[in-house]
């Protein structure tokens, strides 16, 4: 055991009692479950609809899934903060829990949701749209799961700013669009090398972008949290 | 003083000449500027289109900087600095987007190609955008000084990947793309008369010294603002 270990034992575990607390909370209202849910059921059957009989090329179709992602969060993720300010429980948070620990819990949170509704986002639109099918399945895979992870590292740090700011619900696709980007491209790249049944290697490049994007987002936003969060 | 003048006598040489010096087949004198094939007069918008896009990336990175330096000091007269930086960059973003666009529809058939660098300066309006509705939401100057600062430095260390990368390892229009004839690179490195490229850097430099002119202004007439807000 080294000497950092009690204060970083600490740091882990406030970090997982923030993440408890908003777990536990979202397990009593099912608030954003719901919401982001019913979002998706929504916006699938829209494309049902405009789809009509006609079938759509692999390419728009894998593009619109990341659509349906992209939107699903923009109406959820923000939910752990602006929760805290409208319950006004900011400042109790401040005091109890260092910065870094807020960060980092709220990230697993967002990372949980976001990755649990990407899976039935993912169920129901193989289900539901004809002509949708994935012929590698480990880029997928891999996809999904980075992808869900730079959506949650990137919407957990525009979350914190814009709960500060006086318009909450407007903004967050606004500042979250240009920074999500990168990541859009290269998750909807890497679906179209999946359904076109490219082999693992092909699509390692765009795994490359990813992880970088990854890690790039989750140090600057952690440095930055700090910042945002004490006033 | 000595800014203005040299910044007048150094766009005016460079407007002059850019648009003036006439164009042959097989330069002769120093002031002949060569045709290149498929381009002919429309190479002419190299001196005034890529200045105001190099801006528009020169101006954000000054935000950032000094975004930096905001969160570090907490002194509201590096946030005047940043937003001022911010305001004439968007300013050289749109003139970028524009004259790219019309001289695209002349030389490439449309408006927008989405080539891997239109959609980086199109991601740079965005981001620009988003900054300015970010600081017209929050009411307090401190708080507003600092998410918008933090949101530029968010900003800039994803941008890079648009503006440097993604233009050049994927297939575009645009010279230095991956692909291109010429070699994918920096631009200034593809095949350019010596003439042109002395009035190209002449026109980078004058734009700078532009830039940084109309960057001062800002900043003195926001500062005066502020001081007159609070005499009352």
């Amino acid at each position: 055991m080294s000497a950092a270990s009690p204060s970083l034992r600490l740091f882990l575990r406030s970090t997982g009692a923030v993440f408890l607390k908003d777990l536990r909370s979202e397990l009593r209202t099912r608030y954003a479950v719901s919401a982001l849910i019913m979002f998706v059921v929504t916006t699938i059957s829209i494309i049902l609809f405009s789809l009509g009989s006609e079938g759509a090329s692999t390419d728009a179709l894998s593009g619109m899934l990341w659509v349906v992602v992209f939107f699903a969060a923009m109406s959820g993720l923000s939910r752990t903060f602006v929760m805290e300010e409208e319950r006004g429980t900011t400042l109790t948070l401040q005091l109890l829990a260092p910065p870094g620990a807020v960060f980092f819990g709220k990230l697993l949170f967002n990372f949980v949701l976001v990755t649990g509704v990407n899976a039935v986002t993912v169920v129901l639109y193989a289900a539901f749209i004809n002509g949708f099918v994935i012929r590698t399945m480990s880029i997928f895979v891999v996809t999904v799961g980075l992808g869900s992870i730079g959506f949650a590292a990137a919407a957990t740090v525009i979350a914190a700013i814009i709960a500060r700011a006086n318009t909450r619900g407007t903004l967050y696709p606004v500042l979250s669009f240009p920074i999500i980007l990168p990541l859009l491209l290269s998750v909807i790249d890497a679906t179209r090398m999946a359904s076109e049944g490219a082999f693992f290697g092909e699509a390692a490049g765009e795994f490359q972008l990813l992880i970088s994007y990854i890690v790039v987002v989750i140090v600057s936003s952690a440095m930055l949290f700090e910042y945002i969060w004490k006033d | 003083m000595v800014l203005k003048i040299l910044l007048g006598v150094l766009l005016t040489a460079v407007i002059v000449s850019g648009l003036g010096l006439p164009m042959s087949p097989h330069p002769q004198a120093w002031y002949q500027l060569p045709v290149i094939p498929g381009l002919e007069e429309k190479a002419r918008i190299i001196f005034f289109h890529v200045p105001t896009a190099w801006l528009s990336v020169v101006a954000f990175l000054t935000s950032m900087v000094y975004a930096i330096q905001y969160l570090r000091k907490r002194d509201l007269a590096y946030d005047i600095r940043s937003s001022a930086a911010a305001g004439l960059g968007f300013m050289f973003c749109i003139l970028a987007t524009i004259t790219g666009a019309v001289w695209a529809k002349f030389n490439w058939g449309s408006y927008w190609n989405w080539d891997p660098r239109e959609t980086s300066i199109f991601v740079l309006l965005l981001i620009y955008g988003a900054y300015f509705s970010l600081r017209s939401a929050v009411e307090t100057e401190e708080k507003r000084a600092t998410l918008s600062s933090a949101y530029s430095i968010i900003a800039a260390v994803t941008v890079p990947f648009f503006i440097f990368i993604m233009p050049r390892i994927m297939t575009g229009l645009h010279p230095g793309a991956k692909g291109d004839p010429e070699g994918a690179g920096p631009v200034v490195e593809f095949k350019m008369a010596p003439n042109m490229r002395v009035i190209f850097f002449t026109s980078l430099f004058a734009f700078t010294l532009l830039f940084y002119w109309m960057f001062r202004l800002r900043v003195r007439t926001a500062e005066v603002e502020t001081h007159n807000q609070l005499r009352g």
